[in-house]
């Protein structure tokens, strides 16, 4: 954890706020975790917990009446909230990249293949066309698309779900950047398509050094594919830690309770273990514990809101009562 | 290929003699795409343009008993959407036979059609997009048993609040409408709306994949507890199979339009025989799983326009010998009450 070499990615305290008529959305409120070369880290939450507006908020993307409100990114040591617009575009699409869950927001539908691909990398590197269309050519076939020099002149259109995801995917490797922020990439595919793009990045990111944040809602992706889990819930980090301390000894209870719920930790046709109720609007949000309302151990001290802290040496947890008990359990 | 095979008994179901609640025979559904203007005219020069057929439901034979829950199991474009939707009279077959109670729905007077389709509901994957945004909660769930003579002017309200009770929804939003609620409350008035008619069969078709997991398993479990309360049948179509294993009795897997296979949930994720079956189970992240490599079939889904001759996994399976190229294999019993169309089971019969 403390080598000499900072961390590719290192967000610390970090607030992104949406200013509506309404009032104000805290989204993102007071996250802070880090990212060394060649990890993966999963970030895990249902919808509304403020996962893909932390990607957002890294990759300045964020826009009205959205805003970064404090907080620091550091990416290897430069503070991205600090850059101008220009010094962004610099890193944007160069040295970070995004995937998103639909490919087709990064790909324009009425330009073939190879056009896209080569204006990104003429967008940040000074070289030829034909070696542009070479490097296209080469991140093709890493993403294990069949004959890429024929695929290089198609459209979208002409390409699979799958398809189309890898080619995103090729896009985003062009470059060869330092960090990758994946949103829901493979949500809307199917699982032996999941399967094959799992396969290439877990590749990927162990050959290249590149860092991954993984952004899901699905606990059973980052479990075998992510080395630490991040557990997000109503604009907070809640739980933070490797991906087996995380799954196997769940401290925080709504970790528990998300993890309960999954059907193949269930027996087969009993009731699932399910939590009560539904994450609240963080719109004027009550102070205290945002999950107070459906815990379990809830009591009267949260109402205050719960810090971020160390509970057991190396887990972070932001729970007045977490579940020692079971990870007491575990170590005896 | 008849249900004879099938009619083991149940923990649900004490075995009798009386023929399944829903069966199917030889469905198919076909849809074609009409040539156009253009395309007719090049046609009659002497072009060799055709019309486009997908066969969406290739020849499925399947059987649903009283108090079952079949889970219907594949990717996208297997045509279990479809085939759900000629099991709940939405869509009608091209070709082949649908029989309610030993019954053929085709031909039943109107009044019993009427009847049948009533006692078959389908909840849908969006709730949002089945559900009538301009039509307050109370209407959407009770405007059918009104219609339909289920429920008097008189006792609608008191009707509409056991309902929405039920589904777990406080009867006293019943004035509201859809966009005040969130996706797991949609899915629920859904299902009020669904049981307001008093189905004995439900056809579910991905009802729970746009939840979230937490709130998946709220629903999931409601559907667990209205088959003990109503004694209900199901058909649950889904991709997903920790959830398809979780709920139901027997399982079904479809591939471009075909049953490859079906046998008992248990024996199904125990013993999967058909390679494809084996093959998906093999690409479902599992929690349980660490820092592993993920598992890959080969290759993409073909298009249903133009389908794989003979096995239709042919081209992805790592087993493929040459017949299967051209033989089309034969749904089987491999074991008591397990199915599966796969040309290896004959092999491996021969060897024995």
């Amino acid at each position: 954890m403390n080598g000499t070499a900072p961390p590719t990615l290192e967000v610390r305290n970090l607030r992104t706020h949406f200013f509506t008529r309404a009032g104000v959305v805290k989204a993102v409120d007071d996250v802070s975790f880090s990212v060394p070369r060649g990890k993966v880290l999963g970030l895990v939450g249902e919808s509304g917990s403020g996962k893909s507006v932390t990607g957002f908020s890294v990759m300045g993307l964020v826009d009205p009446p959205g805003r970064v409100v404090s907080g620091e990114i550091l990416f290897q040591g430069r503070d991205l909230t600090k850059l101008s617009e220009e010094e962004m575009r610099d890193l944007r699409g160069n040295r970070i990249a995004m995937i998103f869950q639909d490919p087709m927001m990064t790909l324009n539908p009425v330009l073939r293949i190879d056009t896209q691909m080569i204006e990104t990398v003429l967008a940040h590197a000074r070289v030829s066309r034909e070696e542009a269309r070479q490097r296209a050519r080469d991140a093709l076939g890493m993403v294990g698309i069949p004959s890429p020099e024929e695929r290089l002149q198609s459209y979208p259109h002409q390409f699979s779900g799958g398809m189309r995801q890898r080619v995103a995917i090729a896009i985003a490797l062009l470059h060869r950047p330092e960090l990758i922020i994946a949103d829901e990439p493979t949500t809307a595919l199917d699982v032996t398509i999941q399967g094959q793009i799992l396969a290439e990045v877990q590749k990927l990111s162990a050959t290249t050094g590149t860092a991954l944040i993984w952004i899901t809602h699905d606990l059973s992706v980052v479990a075998g594919l992510a080395d630490e889990i991040a557990v997000m819930y109503a604009g907070r980090i809640v739980e933070h830690g490797t991906v087996a301390e995380v799954l196997d000894r769940p401290l925080h209870p709504y970790t528990v309770g998300l993890i309960g719920s999954v059907p193949s930790r269930n027996r087969r046709g009993e009731p699932l273990r399910q939590i009560p109720g539904m994450t609240p609007s963080l719109l004027n949000l009550p102070p205290g514990c945002p999950f107070r309302a459906r815990c379990p151990r809830a009591a009267e001290d949260c109402r205050e809101e719960p810090p971020m802290r160390e509970v057991v040496p190396g887990r972070d947890v932001r729970c007045f009562r977490p579940h020692l008990e079971a990870a007491e359990e575990a170590t005896a | 290929m008849s249900s004879a095979t099938l009619d083991r008994p149940q923990p649900q179901a004490a075995p009798d003699a009386a023929p399944p609640m829903v069966e199917l025979r030889g469905v198919s559904r076909r849809f074609e795409k009409k040539l156009d203007f253009a395309g007719k005219l090049a046609r009659r020069l002497g072009a060799p343009v055709r019309e486009e057929v997908v066969h969406a439901v290739d020849g499925v034979d399947l059987a649903i008993r009283r108090g079952e829950v079949v889970g219907l199991v594949g990717e996208s474009g297997c045509g279990k959407s479809t085939l759900g939707r000629m099991v709940a009279g939405i869509l009608p077959p091209t070709a082949g036979t649908i029989l309610r109670d030993g019954r053929d729905v085709a031909t039943l007077p109107p009044a019993e059609a009427r009847e049948i389709k009533l006692r078959t509901q389908m909840i849908f994957q969006d709730p949002y997009a089945s559900l009538n945004p301009r039509m307050r909660v109370a209407d959407i769930v009770g405007e059918a048993p009104l219609v339909h003579g289920i429920v008097a002017r008189s006792e609608f309200d008191a009707y509409v609040d056991e309902q929405l009770r039920r589904a777990g929804l406080d009867p006293a939003f019943k004035r509201r409408y859809p966009h005040q609620f969130s996706g797991g409350q949609r899915q629920r008035i859904g299902i009020a709306r669904a049981l307001a008619v008093k189905p004995d069969f439900l056809v579910c078709d991905e009802a729970v994949a746009a939840l979230d997991v937490s709130i998946q398993a709220q629903i999931l479990n409601l559907f667990m507890a209205l088959r003990r309360e109503l004694d209900l049948t199901y058909l649950f179509i889904s991709h997903d199979l920790g959830v398809v294993e979780h709920l139901s009795d027997r399982v079904v897997i479809m591939y471009l339009g075909r049953v490859l296979e079906e046998a008992p949930a248990e024996e199904v994720f125990r013993r999967p025989n058909h390679p494809y079956t084996q093959s998906l189970l093999a690409s479902v992240p599992r929690i349980e799983a660490r820092k592993r490599a993920f598992s890959v079939v080969q290759g993409e889904i073909p298009s249903p326009l133009n389908p794989p001759s003979g096995c239709h996994f042919h081209p992805r399976c790592p087993h493929a010998m040459e017949r299967c190229k051209a033989e089309r294999p034969r749904l089987r019993e491999i074991a008591p009450g397990h199915r599966s169309a796969c040309h290896l089971n004959d092999a491996a019969a021969g060897t024995a």
